[in-house]
């Protein structure tokens, strides 16, 4: 048994990773110190709430990851509010800004992402300009929105933080409208038929959504912005949302000399290129086994997975990382379900339910293998795309595309 | 204030008090293993499996599709199955018993 009674474990980031790894470590048996940093003043909570349901209620209390008691009876450590400055590798300490150093035995780096701000000419001098990506930005949203009078809300990027908070906003009594870059919304992740969709979905929310906009620059006179694109189109905006990406914090870990490549390279275990130190969540660049290459992810799925992985190596028990990704989104009343990762696909069968309510589904493949699927309001879509994906199962196409034959396991095969 | 009990994977019996929130966040909050709530209780993951022991069906009443569609291809899915996350914490759950799926 690993004696851990005098050994001290770090984690820098409380968010989705650290905190799910903080108590599995504790399952796994770990007696040590546990200590959770974070820069985030508050207790950690969920984050997909925030562009979906919580712009709309506002109560982060119903959206801690963990009560405050919890923490306490595991005896984990919570230091909020401050900001890790260094790894210090040599002497296995961290520096904490205005607060000295902490020695540890273990390290994890879950310090996930931050978003990007596109350099358009006039975005720092913006008024009630936000991303969203913490209960911070979430609460100063809905303040804005609350003590606007017009609440014109422009929001720069299609993707799925775009569109979420697009719908939200919508519920509030805002005027929303999207501006994409591309020649279709969320054209990096899904086919065309989805992009379709939720465009229509919007615009029947009355959400208004251009493509081909790409904001040229931002002017701002008494609190009015103006948002003029590269076509010669302009629009006014009480309230300006950010949603065009995120940069992965790898600062730390690259200054401290540990591997880097589009994110903290790790390997099955979540471990860095230093035995002490791992890293989990949104700042890693892992292998994955199923799709046989090196990935970053944003995913609550990812980082609890690594949570666990990194937990289990740490107190000496062998757990490999080897998950399918999926992912969710609720827009509107309308509920999509993701898994799998698409990129490579070839051919994409879309099957349609005849339902009276929509639910359909997107099976992405490359030749003959099923990459991924995307769900819309199927729930059972989802789960066998999980289970053929993770089995790779050989799907016949045109038995799938026919929904005169339900969908149960062997149906398709 | 309703009492909920549940029996994990390893046949341990926990019994904990709840009066608001889902059956998921009561276990969550008490650290029930096998009961992750990974999506945060919004029906996406099926990581909050609970079967319902059979005298307490009648409690925690039936399923809506979603959720049904979620449980209907899973291994471990019985006639008693449910999303915890889908069952409201109130005092029609007190005694009420659940074995976690997982």
């Amino acid at each position: 048994m690993l004696d851990t009674a005098n050994q001290v474990c770090l984690v820098i980031g409380a968010s989705h990773a650290g905190v799910n790894f903080a108590f599995n470590l504790r399952k796994e048996g770990w007696l040590g110190e546990v200590i959770l940093f974070d820069s985030d003043p508050n207790i950690p909570y969920h984050r997909p709430p925030l562009s979906k349901s919580y712009i709309i209620d506002g109560d982060l209390n119903s959206n801690l990851l963990k009560p405050l008691e919890s923490y306490k009876k595991d005896n984990i450590t919570l230091k909020l509010g401050v900001k890790v400055s260094s790894i210090n590798r040599n002497n296995r300490t961290i520096s904490i800004e205005n607060k000295g150093t902490q020695k540890y035995d273990k390290l994890v780096i879950a310090t996930g992402a931050r978003p990007f701000i596109p350099p358009i000419s006039g975005i720092d001098s913006a008024a009630n300009l936000f991303p969203m990506r913490t209960a911070n930005d979430a609460i100063e949203i809905k303040k804005a929105i609350d003590s606007s009078e017009k609440k014109r809300v422009i929001i720069i990027g299609g993707g799925y933080i775009g569109l979420e908070t697009a719908a939200s906003l919508k519920k509030t009594g805002a005027s929303v409208t999207v501006l994409e870059r591309e020649e279709r919304i969320l054209a990096r992740v899904t086919a065309p038929v989805m992009s379709d969709y939720f465009m229509e979905l919007h615009q029947q929310n009355d959400v208004q959504i251009l493509t081909n906009n790409n904001v040229s620059f931002i002017k701002t006179e008494n609190g009015l912005n103006t948002i003029f694109c590269d076509n010669e189109t302009s629009f006014e905006a009480d309230i300006v949302i950010v949603g065009v990406g995120i940069r992965v914090n790898t600062e730390l870990a690259d200054t401290a000399g540990l591997e880097i490549e589009q994110g903290i390279k790790v390997n099955e275990f979540s471990q860095t290129n230093d035995e002490n130190i791992y890293a989990i969540g949104d700042c890693t660049f892992h292998y994955n086994p199923h799709y046989k290459r090196y990935l970053r992810l944003e995913s609550v799925q990812n980082a609890v997975d690594q949570s666990k992985v990194a937990a289990a190596s740490i107190c000496d028990k062998q757990l490999v990382y080897d998950t399918i990704p999926w992912f969710w989104s609720d827009q509107y009343d309308v509920k999509l379900q993701m898994v799998g990762l698409s990129n490579g696909y070839n051919d994409v069968i879309v099957r349609k339910e005849e339902t009276v309510n929509t639910s359909f589904s997107v099976w992405y493949f490359k030749d003959d293998a099923l990459l991924a699927v995307d769900a819309i309001n199927n729930g059972k879509a989802f789960v066998l795309g999980t289970r053929f994906i993770k089995g790779k199962q050989k799907i016949n196409k045109t038995k799938l595309v026919d929904v005169s034959i339900p969908m149960k396991p062997t149906t398709f095969l | 204030m309703a009492k909920i009990t549940f029996i994990t994977a390893d046949n341990e019996s926990i019994t904990v008090e709840g009066t608001s929130g889902s059956v998921m966040e009561l276990a969550v909050n008490n650290n029930i293993k096998g009961i992750d709530g990974d999506c945060g209780g919004v029906c996406s993951c099926a990581t909050c499996h609970v079967h319902v022991e059979p005298e307490f069906v009648a409690k925690t009443g039936q399923a809506e599709e979603l959720e049904n569609d979620m449980l209907e291809f899973d291994d471990l899915t019985n006639e008693y199955s449910r999303l915890s996350c889908q069952l409201q914490v109130s005092e029609d759950l007190d005694g009420v018993v659940f074995k976690v799926a997982k």
